[in-house]
């Protein structure tokens, strides 16, 4: 079976300079990759490349299999890739329930009033309240302005959103930073269970504890290339320190495919995610 | 579920157990900003009830309402506008021109007026119509896809406004239009209830509705909270600008045509500085000038209190030129107190 979310040889050039050399990675389903690399190593590049935002100068995405081109975010959302930013994706004056179905509301049934845009804030506020319980989201009502949320509630709502509407793989951009020790628990343990549902997770971090808290593998970027890809048991601090700093060298792959990591602990089906994308896909067609 | 219990000890209402959503008053802040201004109007218009036995009489109410009208709907659509944390000065100019407009297709597109005057009626009222959506579309244009600042653009289409309702008739005023016009804007229904008002308070009823309870207002609220959040998430800002000033245009246009009506003539001062009431309406209802917040209701109490302070003085005899005074006051005052309450808010 194909990897859920393959990258190869991708590369990305501004003007002379060279942001990403030939990069190749992989995510499976339900499987949590690890994205490393200093300030400059290329992982904005990439990442913004994986979400659509920026049209990459060569290479492949392939998802599933199929090689695809996002020429959006939206594009990019639409074919199952979602990203989370670390902030400025809440509208902070409005409550959770808003926040949640933002951009995607649920309109009233009767056709009169579907017409008008009449929203259907009763069934919106109950899909959150429903969806925000089945991850254990920190949120206790889906009425508070999202302003009043602490730092970890904002991230979480910010990526159980995300899930919700993600059916294949699931971008998160330093999730933890900025929040304290017991929130950042937390958003690892969402990160889990999103994982669990069968999505792939790619989570950007410069907190290295966090990475080996919740990451299946790594992928070490320095200056645009990839420096090591590490499995579970390669995965120590003092090896992603020292392949992200340039201390160690010559990790698995240098630009060839990084097939060499295969993905660790038998990862969950793939298809189960995929159902439960499809049955969010339905549910919103027929509301 | 322990995490449940660990996230309500951080939130600010204490008062609401977790699962329970708190009583409609306490649902949200604007709920709450709305009843506290209403009383600030009820306050005013009792104190005048005591200083005059005028002011609670069909005549002011017919007056007040009639200067209500006129500020309300363009404080309708400056409501979206400042929503989505723009400005729109432009509403008074537009105005003025589509009613001028208005009136001139009246008096010179339909030379044969005797027997065509329901044709020359509803082209008038179709052409000061078409104006104000025009400009605001101009507006919108020029704030979505050429991003200059929305102070910017509509200074200068106030100005291009104004400019060319004085350009169409030399500066003077259009009055040979038809009769039939004034009688729309001079009929009270049951003696209460004037055309424009009744016209106004429908299309108020129907932006409430659209800004509380659709789609177009969640994006409009949205964009004016975070454009980057709305963005994001899939809303097509740029579109939704331009029907957020194409909206404040074709309401300005809709009073334009009220306001020739009752007047029956087309002036091209009328609407003049009318923006900065409809603006300071807006405000003192609670909208944010920095987008995300605002509603239909605050709006229509806040030109309440302009429009009971502009008779009201009047009848207590309080010189004319005091009014303004005391509209930019309770202007400030309000902000203010605003300001107050949202920083208790914040440091509990």
């Amino acid at each position: 079976m194909p990897a859920r979310l393959a990258v190869r040889d991708l590369s990305k050039h501004y003007g002379g300079v060279q942001a990403l050399r030939g990069v190749s990675l992989q995510v499976d389903a339900g499987e949590v990759l690890g994205l490393v690399g200093d300030n400059g190593a290329g992982k904005s590049t990439l990442v913004k490349t994986l979400s659509g935002a920026i049209a990459p100068s060569g290479g492949q995405i392939l998802l599933d299999g199929e090689p695809v081109r996002f020429s959006s975010p939206a594009a990019a959302r639409d074919a199952g890739v979602s990203i989370v930013y670390q902030d400025l994706s809440l509208a902070d004056q409005r409550d959770v329930a808003a926040n949640f179905f933002l951009g995607r509301e649920i309109l009233a049934r009767h056709w009169l009033a579907r017409r008008l845009g009449w929203l259907d804030t009763r069934a919106m506020a109950a899909h959150t309240r429903r969806e925000l319980a089945r991850l254990h989201t920190p949120i206790p009502d889906v009425h508070t302005a999202a302003r009043d949320l602490s730092g970890g509630q904002r991230q979480a709502l910010a990526i159980a959103r995300a899930a919700a509407w993600t059916s294949k793989v699931l971008l998160l951009d330093e999730p933890t930073s900025a929040l304290g020790v017991e929130q950042q628990q937390q958003v690892l343990e969402l990160v889990r269970r999103v994982r669990d549902e069968g999505i792939a997770v790619i989570f950007i971090s410069h907190q290295m504890p966090d990475v080996l808290a919740v990451c299946d593998r790594a992928v070490v970027l320095r200056l645009g290339s990839v420096a090591a890809t590490l499995g579970r048991d390669q995965m120590t601090g003092e090896n992603l320190v020292g392949y992200i700093t340039g201390a160690k060298t010559g990790g698995t792959g240098n630009g060839t495919p990084a097939t060499s990591a295969s993905p660790v602990g038998g990862s969950p089906p793939g298809t189960a995610g995929q159902t439960t994308g499809t049955s969010h896909d339905d549910e919103r067609e027929t509301r | 579920m322990s995490m449940t219990t660990r996230g309500a000890a951080v939130t600010t209402e204490p008062a609401a157990p977790p699962g329970q959503p708190p009583p409609w008053w306490r649902r949200s802040q604007a709920a709450v900003r709305d009843l506290w201004i209403a009383g600030v109007l009820a306050a005013i218009v009792a104190g005048f009830s005591i200083a005059s036995p005028y002011f609670l009489t069909r005549a002011n109410w017919l007056n007040t309402s009639d200067t209500a009208t006129e500020v309300l709907l363009l404080a309708v659509g400056e409501t979206f506008v400042i929503c989505t944390g723009g400005i729109d000065l432009s509403v008074g100019a537009t105005l003025g021109l589509s009613g001028t407009a208005g009136a001139w297709v009246m008096a010179h597109g339909f030379p044969a007026a005797s027997g065509a005057a329901p044709l020359a009626v509803t082209a008038g009222i179709v052409c000061a119509l078409l104006i104000g959506c025009a400009i605001g579309a101009l507006n919108g244009l020029l704030v979505a896809r050429a991003d200059i600042p929305p102070f910017v653009v509509t200074l200068g289409t106030l100005g291009i406004g104004t400019g060319l309702a004085y350009l169409l008739n030399n500066g003077q005023e259009i009055s040979s239009i038809p009769a039939s016009v004034a009688v729309i804007g001079n009929t009270n229904l049951g003696g209460w209830l004037p055309i424009p008002v009744a016209v106004t308070a429908v299309i108020t009823i129907w932006c409430g509705i659209l800004l509380a309870r659709t789609r177009f207002g969640a994006y409009t609220l949205s964009i004016g909270d975070s454009r980057e959040a709305a963005v994001r998430a899939g809303i097509d800002d740029r579109r939704h600008l331009l029907k957020v000033y194409l909206l404040a245009g074709l309401l300005a246009g809709v009073a334009g045509v009220l306001v020739m009506a009752r007047l029956s003539a087309g002036s091209p001062a009328s609407g003049a500085n009318d923006e900065l009431n409809a603006i300071a309406a807006v405000v003192i209802g609670g909208a944010s000038l920095f987008g995300g917040k605002g509603t239909i209701l605050g709006s229509v109490i806040g030109t309440g209190i302009i429009a009971v302070l502009v008779t009201g003085l009047v009848i207590i005899n309080v010189p004319p030129f005091w009014q303004e005074v005391v509209v930019g006051a309770v202007l400030i005052i309000a902000v203010y107190f605003d300001q107050l309450r949202t920083r208790r808010r914040n440091r509990s």
